[in-house]
């Protein structure tokens, strides 16, 4: 089926059942609306794979199993590759009609699930791999991680008089993936849901392996309020630090490309964890956002409404 | 009874074993001395002989763990490594045998660095004897095509579903020659069912797989666990007795006795230096001395009643262990001194450390074993534990 | 309308072998509710309630259903994060104080 014969999904359209339900997330949890929102587009006829992480935790404890389909619980370092092991032991027993989904967070999946992930990828095994996240290690007490972003305070990464908290950008996971030759990768937010539940239908439509990188608000680890999940992850992508995107056959497409950004600064001031920001660094983050417009621009398409 | 005989190596007996066995998905990464394997188990999906989906997986974590993902929806999955392979795949190791997952691994017994070594020795499994997989330890070529397909028959019984390795020394088996009888694929079938298990997501029954528990719930998954393994001490010697009837050869079991009748001394043995000890045994049986030959085939479940029963009857026993538990003792040892302990009057033990890092164990070494632990004078006796073979001297230097 | 999960009537295992064989369990099995959690509830007004329906597509605990083209909270496992209020545009749900409910 061509990308343009997908139907898409929205609101009046998406099923009402509920396949992520009486977990123990946190109230506000972005990614656990993550976790919700694909499981209704991919549906029954699916086997899902979560790392140790925020979601395995709060979904599987004996005798409280939140998830109605088929999901099990890999090792931190091995979504990619038990969902392999899923999507060829299914295809050695002959069973077609299904969907292997992993979901993974940022620590699982940049850091020490990036190997398995790679090596997935390359075998072109038809799973589905979306990262939820939510820029560090949160099931452990947030710790920085691959893609925390500077300036983030995190338990391993103090702000005060000496350092700002991350020191470091996050990794350019997106781009990471794409330049494996990748049948299918996209960037979403759960501030823009309808839009994500899209590039999941797309990604159910693959026939070899596919990613999605998505925005998931942590109010417990960012210290924002609870009920401001969705405007933060909004406002992630309004201010031009979030880049909704897809990358099919070699070529990137910007998914929203924002008229105007809105201030960095209001973002940044909004969480907990970027408040000790002074202006230069709040600046340097700016800088950061103008450079990698300037840079995708020039080279990657803009998507035709 | 036999379909064919050929001049194979251990590595291609595991292949074929395994072919046999007609594994669903083959998950492995190359290490040496174990690389053979994986070649010719993908020759034999390239030329259509296997009917197997070959993964090549990108580490031997991600080997373990696509083994897991396949059984766990029901697929009989097969794996091979070596040494630091082995050690990097270990979390994987505890993974599958709590998750109950029947898989079967082949086992390249390697030295593990540092230093670096590719040649022989079995520090690797039996630095993982914890894990919770059933290990045996195979003798010859023959012995490890045989094991590898009665592995899935005792992996894959409801009363065990556990994982299972089979352990074969690292080129002392793994590259050298002999005659292997195959088996017909027709018998292989008729003795190893289709794979079939509970422990499964699919549609039908969907499933939450590798929960967590509190510590209200852990300590009965353990029981559980550990019972399964002492369950299948009956499935291994009755799935023993059944290969014996349909393919005629026994190995006996979880061990096997070799002229430890009226054995004052005898050797205590895992893997291929057994070969070496027979020829040994022999000879100094025909010179009139009393030695006798135990080999432990199985690590786990450990056969402690049967090595207390035979040990019993001795005076002294000797055990040779290619490893060692540094700063302490080698682990057949360990295993053994406990099984002793069921004893009034246990015999008492001495441990040969010795074949680490591929150093050959000679009939002279063995004989040297068994010489020094039959002097009677316990001034001669040698230290409890013992490096056999060094080839410098370790006295202090004045 | 989809039926909505439910709490099951569990007890704990007496004997090993009421275990499963391996850890796991089925799927969906739901032994608690989460409304314990919550300092707040939403109350909603169903004369403000337009169906637009951005409420039950924003909640992370899927509690709101769509119900005779408005919507229906779940309060056995509604946390009483009030992202539903929050994004509501018609100020049609309200967190009220779980004490004075």
């Amino acid at each position: 089926m061509s990308v343009s014969e997908i139907k898409r999904v929205n609101v009046k359209n998406m099923p009402d059942e509920e396949y992520f339900y009486g977990h123990k997330a946190c109230p506000g949890c972005g990614a656990s609306l993550a976790v919700r929102l694909a499981l209704k587009v991919i549906g029954e006829k699916s086997y899902s794979v979560l790392p140790a992480g925020c979601m395995a935790a709060v979904g599987f404890i004996y005798p409280q199993m939140a998830f109605r389909t088929n999901a099990m619980i890999s090792t931190f370092p091995g979504t990619a590759s038990l969902l392999s092991g899923i999507a060829v032991g299914a295809k050695a027993l002959g069973i077609e009609d299904f969907y292997a989904v992993g979901f993974a967070g940022d620590g699982g999946t940049a850091d020490i699930g990036i190997q398995a992930l790679s090596g997935s990828i390359d075998r072109n095994d038809r799973i589905i791999y979306i990262c939820y996240d939510n820029e560090a290690y949160m099931n452990t007490g947030i710790q920085k991680s691959g893609l925390t972003p500077f300036g983030t305070r995190t338990t391993t990464t103090p702000a005060g008089r000496n350092l700002p908290g991350a020191i470091t950008h996050k990794k350019n996971l997106f781009e990471i993936i794409a330049a494996h030759g990748i049948e299918y990768a996209a960037v979403a937010s759960i501030g823009y849901p309808v839009d994500f539940m899209n590039k999941v239908n797309r990604a159910k439509h693959c026939r070899g392996t596919s990613f999605i990188h998505v925005y998931a608000s942590c109010p417990t680890g960012w210290g924002i309020p609870e009920n401001t999940s969705i405007a933060i992850a909004k406002e992630a992508v309004d201010c031009g630090l979030w880049i909704l995107a897809e990358y099919e056959k070699g070529e990137f497409t910007i998914t929203r490309k924002p008229k105007t950004f809105s201030p960095v600064a209001d973002y940044l001031n909004k969480q907990g964890r970027f408040r000790h920001l002074e202006d230069e660094q709040v600046e340097e983050i700016t800088k950061h956002r103008d450079e990698t417009w300037d840079r995708v621009l020039k080279t990657w398409k803009l998507k035709s409404t | 009874m036999v379909a064919e005989k050929l001049f194979i190596s251990g590595n291609d007996a595991v292949a074929m074993g395994a072919r046999l066995a007609r594994p669903q998905v083959i998950s492995a990464y190359p290490i040496t001395p174990q690389t053979i394997v994986v070649e010719r188990l993908s020759e034999m999906v390239e030329d259509g002989s296997l009917k197997a989906e070959f993964m090549h997986v990108e580490s031997e974590h991600s080997a373990i763990s696509a083994a897991m993902g396949a059984s766990a929806i029901g697929a009989r999955a097969f794996t091979a490594t070596s040494s630091q392979g082995l050690l990097y795949m270990a979390e994987g190791l505890y993974y599958a045998a709590g998750g109950r997952f029947p898989i079967v691994m082949m086992n390249a017994n390697r030295s593990l660095a540092l230093p670096w070594s590719i040649y022989g020795d079995q520090s690797d499994s039996l630095s993982q004897l914890n894990s919770g997989w059933i290990q045996v330890y195979v003798e010859d070529a023959q012995e490890v095509l045989d094991m590898v397909i009665q592995a899935y028959r005792i992996a894959e019984n409801p009363a065990v579903l556990t994982p299972f390795m089979v352990n074969l020394d690292g080129f002392i088996l793994t590259h050298t020659y002999e005659p292997v009888s195959i088996p017909d694929q027709a018998k292989v079938d008729e003795f190893l069912p289709p794979f079939s298990t509970p422990n499964k997501m699919s549609f039908e029954k969907p499933m939450s797989m590798g929960m967590v528990t509190t510590p209200m719930d852990n300590l009965e998954y353990k029981f559980q666990q550990n019972k399964a393994i002492l369950d299948s001490v009956p499935v291994i010697e009755e799935v023993d007795a059944e290969y014996a009837k349909m393919f005629g050869r026994k190995y006996g079991g979880l061990v096997e006795q070799y002229r430890c009748d009226e054995a004052e001394v005898l050797l205590v043995t895992l893997g291929s230096v057994t070969g070496t000890a027979r020829v040994v045994v022999d000879q100094m049986r025909n010179e009139g001395k009393p030695v006798g030959l135990l080999k432990v085939r199985y690590m786990r479940p450990f056969p402690t009643e049967l090595v207390a029963t035979v040990c019993s009857k001795a005076r002294r026993v000797g055990i040779v262990d290619k490893d060692i538990s540094f700063g302490y003792e080698g682990t057949l040892f360990t295993n053994v001194n406990s099984a002793l302990t069921t004893l009034e009057n246990p015999p008492r033990t001495f441990n040969f450390i010795c074949g680490m890092g591929g150093r050959d164990v000679s009939k002279e070494n063995i004989r040297e074993m068994f010489s020094r632990i039959l002097e009677d004078s316990s001034s001669k006796l040698p230290d409890r534990v013992q490096f056999v073979g060094m080839k410098v001297s370790t006295d202090e230097r004045k | 309308m989809t039926k909505r999960p439910g709490i099951s009537d569990w007890n704990r295992p007496k004997h090993i072998d009421d275990y499963f064989v391996g850890p796991r369990f089925s799927a969906g099995h739901l032994a608690a509710g989460n409304a314990g959690w919550r300092t707040f509830r939403p109350l909603v007004d169903l004369e403000k309630c337009r169906g637009c329906y951005r409420c039950y597509l924003v909640c992370p605990d899927g509690v709101i259903s769509k119900k005779d083209g408005k919507i229906e909270i779940d309060l056995d496992f509604c946390k009483g994060c009030g992202l539903c209020a929050y994004e509501c545009s018609f100020e049609a749900i309200e967190m009220i104080k779980e004490a004075e409910a």
